[in-house]
């Protein structure tokens, strides 16, 4: 086996950098964290991605490569051992390339919205609720969205499970709850009680201050 | 042997996500399917609003009666089911390079957009990101005759809307961003590009286009600015 170098540069708040780590452990790849700062951006993170300045970026022997979706499909076509992070079938994989984009750029739309309004825009407050019934009404009676175990929706999702949450304390607004959302907020009850996840979940007192600093700053 | 019915595709003329699809089905030479033309603007069809309920818009790709929507996810399904003609590189390094490109490619498709309905300084600063952004893309294709190499691929497909919707969206707005002595590589794979016979017989009549996107520039202007 040759000498396979695994990086990851990331950053302690990033949803995105998170997922990475998410597919490497399903993997069992062994790899080396680089943690950035990002208000203080180190020059390797700048060398590697000159175009955006963001993270994650993954280096498979020296060789980067940005964007999560991106990223967690090459981890699961490079490793093709262990679990499966897309499905086999064409039309499975489509679906799930589908909702994984919903995520990215509905949901993630729609949070960034009620993050920026303090949570104040009423309009935005409904439109992710509604994002999030879509979303639910996917998952059906399956356990994750992957089914048995955690596949790439349930990956992306660690925005939800995790940030989304975050961002409804900070702002004061229920948006997702067992009330509104039964079986999603049900699955982010499984997945978050997965080991592999709880491993790549910041400490939510970690973030609060990260996204709220006045109302949240460490004394 | 798949029959006609097998596969239908819905879209709209001058949608360039539409066209994506259209280029990936000829470029594996898949012509025996039904088109249907919706009326997206005025009259959405009850047949698109059940295949893609979520977004309510082209393309759809309905494959064995099971609907796909996003230009992106039916490209790559495409690429997945008919193996023929591989519009990707086999090297997953090399795959997932194009992969990311293609999403920066996304953003300058919105920042130009942005660049012909906006005014002003909006405008001003919007056009200037564009340029920066296209500075990018001269850069990756190098000379190259496609992005694909010496034929077209994944990246050709995904930022072909710069060869032939830039220009019509730079002569409605009144703007210069591609300015081909400033991108030559990118002026001679657009016209490697139009010349192909497979992307020639999808691309819009531009008079239309020209009209299309001086009426939609007029509405998003009047909504936007009053």
């Amino acid at each position: 086996m040759t000498n396979e170098e695994v990086r990851v540069i990331g950053a302690m708040e990033s949803a995105f950098s998170r997922r990475v780590e998410i597919a490497l452990k399903m993997k069992g790849v062994k790899y080396e964290y680089v943690l950035e700062n990002l208000s203080n951006k180190s020059p390797e993170l700048l060398k590697y991605n000159p175009i955006h300045k963001k993270v994650p970026v993954f280096l498979h022997n020296g060789r980067p490569i940005v964007e999560s979706l991106v990223i967690l499909e090459y981890i699961d076509e490079t490793w093709t051992s262990g679990p499966s992070i897309l499905p086999k079938d064409p039309y499975e994989r489509a679906i799930s390339r589908f909702w994984a984009n919903f995520i990215d750029t509905k949901i993630l739309g729609a949070l960034t919205k009620i993050y920026i309004s303090k949570g104040k825009e009423q309009d935005a407050n409904e439109e992710i609720v509604e994002l999030l019934s879509i979303l639910e009404n996917e998952l059906k009676d399956k356990k994750f969205f992957g089914g048995e175990s955690i596949g790439l929706v349930d990956i992306v999702a660690n925005l939800i499970a995790l940030w989304l949450d975050v961002i409804q304390q900070g702002v004061g607004k229920e948006i997702f709850t067992k009330q509104t959302h039964p079986k999603l907020f049900k699955w982010s009850e499984e997945y978050m009680n997965c080991s592999i996840i709880k491993e790549t979940l910041p400490p939510r007192a970690d973030l609060l201050p990260h996204y709220f600093p006045s109302a949240y700053a460490s004394k | 042997m798949e029959t006609s019915e097998e596969l239908k595709l819905l879209g709209f003329w001058v949608s360039p996500t539409v066209a994506r699809v259209g280029w990936a089905l000829g470029l594996k030479g898949i012509k025996d399917y039904v088109y249907v033309e919706e009326d997206v603007m005025y009259n959405k069809s009850p047949l698109l609003l059940q295949l893609n309920p979520v977004h309510k818009k082209v393309p759809v790709l309905v494959h064995h009666g099971k609907p796909i929507a996003e230009s992106d996810v039916i490209v790559k399904y495409i690429d997945e089911t008919w193996k023929n003609y591989p519009l990707f590189s086999q090297d997953p390094y090399e795959k997932a390079k194009i992969l990311s490109f293609a999403k920066f490619g996304d953003k300058l498709y919105a920042d130009a957009f942005k660049a012909m309905w906006s005014r002003g300084e909006e405008q001003e600063k919007v056009v200037k990101s564009t340029i920066e952004e296209l500075q990018k893309i001269e850069e990756e294709i190098k000379g190259r005759k496609f992005f694909g190499g010496e034929s077209l691929g994944y990246l050709d497909i995904a930022l072909g809307w710069i060869s032939y919707l830039l220009p019509i969206w730079e002569e409605v707005a009144f703007i210069k961003i591609f300015d081909p002595i400033k991108f030559p590589g990118i002026a001679l794979w657009a016209e490697n590009f139009l010349s192909h016979p497979v992307i020639k017989e999808k691309l819009p009549p531009k008079d239309r286009a020209v009209e299309y996107f001086q009426e939609r520039r007029a509405f998003i202007t009047s909504i936007i600015y009053g």
